[in-house]
């Protein structure tokens, strides 16, 4: 599998990856970040972009786009749509950007209850109140998979979705193949 | 910890400067800062934007799935979850003891987890800030610039990381998300070969998170008066401690001092922590804001983590990290012990505790043995707490007599610092940007003070003002897919 990336002639010009966490738990991010030691030689071939890992606030133009996370409020929409302007290819990864994941098991409750039951609890009242400032994004009814609002290119299974296909992933790109991921790499849990 | 600078008087005739979002920290938060006209600072908040309500969701759910549900709520220190939560059902399940090979098989997984946990917010995220210092070069002030630069601190920062990730494996069954705990005890234990596997590397890991320590406690000494000045505010502080005093992140009763370092209560029983602690909610942020209830909301803030926990214990029970927190205390008089970048030395000399731990829990028979689950007398509730690496975690569940969840109240670490991330990025914001012109490396400084803390903040967020108040979410193909308004008191569905 590591073919490719040392095929890669040393001067051509670095992939350009952004990623974000929408409503995620970024352990899709922890998993890319398990591919370990081939971090080091990966940075020699791609760029980062906005992510976790810079202070690039915002995606501009890139290569690839790596979104971990449903929509669960109107920013999450708003950074999606960013990366989906500003990337050749978008990839969902991960259950909850593909079909909402675990967030999701929000939507047969009614969010005015959800909100009530977290700021108002038998246990801990405070001075109560449920969080309303023009600060805080407002949340949607419903956590939705991103694909739902933006064309998504490719899409990474998995809860999370194991090391070796986000290296998969990449290492196809480099090599100008069109991803796949093979028997092994598909996961669901 | 006071409440200066949280809301302006007249905040419509001020400017507003957001750091959105803050970046280097695992989750998404922002900060607005409120100036006048000559820059002066007269509002900082840090908001927190996570709203999930697992609390509300997680209840109808059988109970033996919570450990493996709730632990979606971070990818970066799942095990804490995880383990909160199969501590809270064993005691649904009645269990007062597990056996010795579940329960050095869950420490050593939580080892794994404050291994890797530590190794990746130093190295990887606030290392930048630290070799490059606070203004530097936003383009290189990454992991990728300090691999560049620093590539033996980098790599010994990766294979660390890599080793808690592959304690997490052995003993969860997967790195991220792994399902070992259950109630009652754990589903497999270690075999010989991962045992060996493991014990190879285990004596690197315990010399490399020396040098980590050691890294840290010379950046101390190079910027002695900056580091211990930066964010400093007094503070009270909770965290476990083990029976005889000794820090114990996996189980112990709570222990608490006021802002003098008086006890306020010890070896608390966290079954009722209920008794001691309470929750404000203010209205720019959907995380609470924790008090001692013999304080109140207004006196009694705190803070946790490994600042508190490495400071408050009386001893730590494995020897190179017991000296290095003799030297921690003991430097420059004791202000270091108090300084909010303290907390990075602290961090370090509890990842030094863990890999210590592991070797040692990797030495012990029980680690390969058999006897996996214990029984007990069912109970209706339970509740779990653990010392998670970024702070104290609870975990409170009700089941009904159909094995369901009926309720459930979760107060996670990052919860427990909200007051005190805000009073250090005030302090910091009194100190530099004060009548200054703001520029990005002033505004790093802000998030340097947030990245102490290590919060875990989850999901974005941005400026709403530039939004409209009615959203509504159009798919793809130009059809309404959902939408919302927000009304006086919260929230309402659009007709
Ligand atoms: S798919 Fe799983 S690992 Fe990824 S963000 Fe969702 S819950 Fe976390």
């Amino acid at each position: 599998m590591n073919a490719p990336m040392n095929a890669a002639p040393a001067a051509a010009r670095k992939l350009r990856v952004a990623t974000t966490s929408l409503a995620g738990c970024f352990g899709c991010h922890m998993s890319f970040l398990d591919i370990d030691e081939r971090i080091i030689k990966l940075l020699d071939l791609i760029e980062f972009d906005r992510s976790p890992l810079t202070d690039i606030k915002h995606c501009g133009p890139c290569d690839l786009g790596l979104i971990e996370g449903g929509l669960c409020n109107a920013e999450n929409v708003h950074v999606l749509r960013e990366f989906r302007k500003n990337c050749k290819i978008l990839v969902a990864v991960g259950a909850c950007a593909i079909n909402g994941g675990l967030p999701a098991q929000r939507n047969h409750l009614d969010l005015r209850d959800i909100l009530e039951e977290v700021y108002q609890t038998e246990y801990l009242l405070g001075r109560g109140g449920i969080p309303n400032d023009p600060e805080l994004p407002l949340p949607l009814n419903k956590v939705h998979p991103i694909h739902e609002v933006v064309k998504v290119d490719y899409f990474l299974p998995g809860c999370p979705p194991p090391a070796d296909a986000f290296w998969k992933l990449l290492t196809d790109l480099l090599a100008g193949r069109t991803p796949s991921l093979g028997h092994g790499l598909l996961h669901y849990d | 910890m006071s409440f200066e600078l949280e809301t302006a008087l007249s905040p419509e005739k001020l400017r507003r400067v957001a750091i959105d979002p803050v970046s280097r920290v695992e989750g998404h938060g922002k900060v607005t800062i409120l100036l006048d006209d000559d820059n002066k600072v007269h509002q900082v908040r840090l908001h927190i934007v996570e709203f999930r309500g697992f609390e509300k969701f997680i209840q109808g759910r059988p109970y033996w799935e919570v450990p493996v549900m709730v632990q979606r709520l971070c990818g970066i220190c799942p095990v804490s979850h995880h383990l909160a939560a199969s501590k809270a059902l064993d005691m649904i399940l009645g269990v007062k003891q597990l056996t010795p090979t579940a329960e050095k098989i869950r420490r050593l997984m939580h080892f794994g987890q404050i291994l890797q946990s530590h190794a990746l917010h130093f190295f990887h995220l606030s290392s930048p800030d630290l070799l490059f210092g606070f203004g530097s070069d936003v383009a290189a002030r990454n992991i990728v610039g300090v691999i560049a630069a620093h590539p033996e601190i980098a790599k010994k920062g990766v294979l660390l990381r890599k080793y808690g990730q592959e304690v997490i494996r052995m003993t969860a069954g997967k790195r991220v998300h792994g399902t070992g705990s259950v109630p009652g005890g754990v589903n497999k234990s270690l075999t010989p070969e991962e045992r060996a596997e493991l014990l190879k590397d285990a004596y690197q890991m315990v010399a490399w998170s020396r040098d980590a320590v050691g890294l840290i406690r010379q950046l101390f000494e190079q910027n002695l008066a900056e580091y211990n000045a930066f964010g400093r505010f007094r503070s009270a502080g909770m965290c476990l401690v083990r029976a005889d005093g000794a820090m114990d992140l996996y189980h112990g009763g709570l222990r608490a001092r006021d802002i003098e370092g008086k006890p306020l209560f010890d070896h608390f029983n966290y079954g009722r922590y209920w008794d001691v602690i309470a929750e404000d909610v203010k209205p720019w942020s959907y995380m609470k804001f924790p008090f001692f209830k013999s304080l109140g909301p207004d006196e009694g803030s705190y803070r946790v983590g490994p600042l508190t926990r490495v400071t408050q214990c009386d001893h730590i029970p494995t020897p190179l990290a017991d000296r290095e927190r003799e030297d921690f205390v003991g430097f420059d008089g004791g202000s270091a012990a108090g300084a909010t970048l303290g907390y990075h030395w602290a961090r370090m000399i509890e990842m030094l505790h863990a890999a210590e731990g592991i070797k040692d829990l990797l030495h012990d028979d029980d680690i390969v043995g058999s006897d996996l689950m214990a029984t007990g007398q069912r109970q209706e509730r339970g509740v779990g707490v653990i010392e998670a690496p970024r702070g104290t975690l609870i975990h409170h569940y009700r089941v009904d007599e159909n094995d369901l969840v009926i309720r459930a109240n979760l107060i996670v670490s990052t919860t427990h610092n909200n007051q005190a991330m805000n009073t250090a990025v005030r302090e910091v914001a009194k100190k530099y940007l004060n009548g200054r012109e703001i520029t990005e490396g002033l505004l790093n400084h802000i998030e340097i003070a947030i990245r102490a803390f290590d919060p875990c903040l989850s999901c974005a967020t941005h400026a709403l003002g530039q939004m409209p108040l009615e959203v509504a979410l159009v798919g793809a193909d130009g059809t309404l897919i959902d939408d919302v308004t927000r009304d006086q008191r919260g929230l309402t569905r659009a007709p």
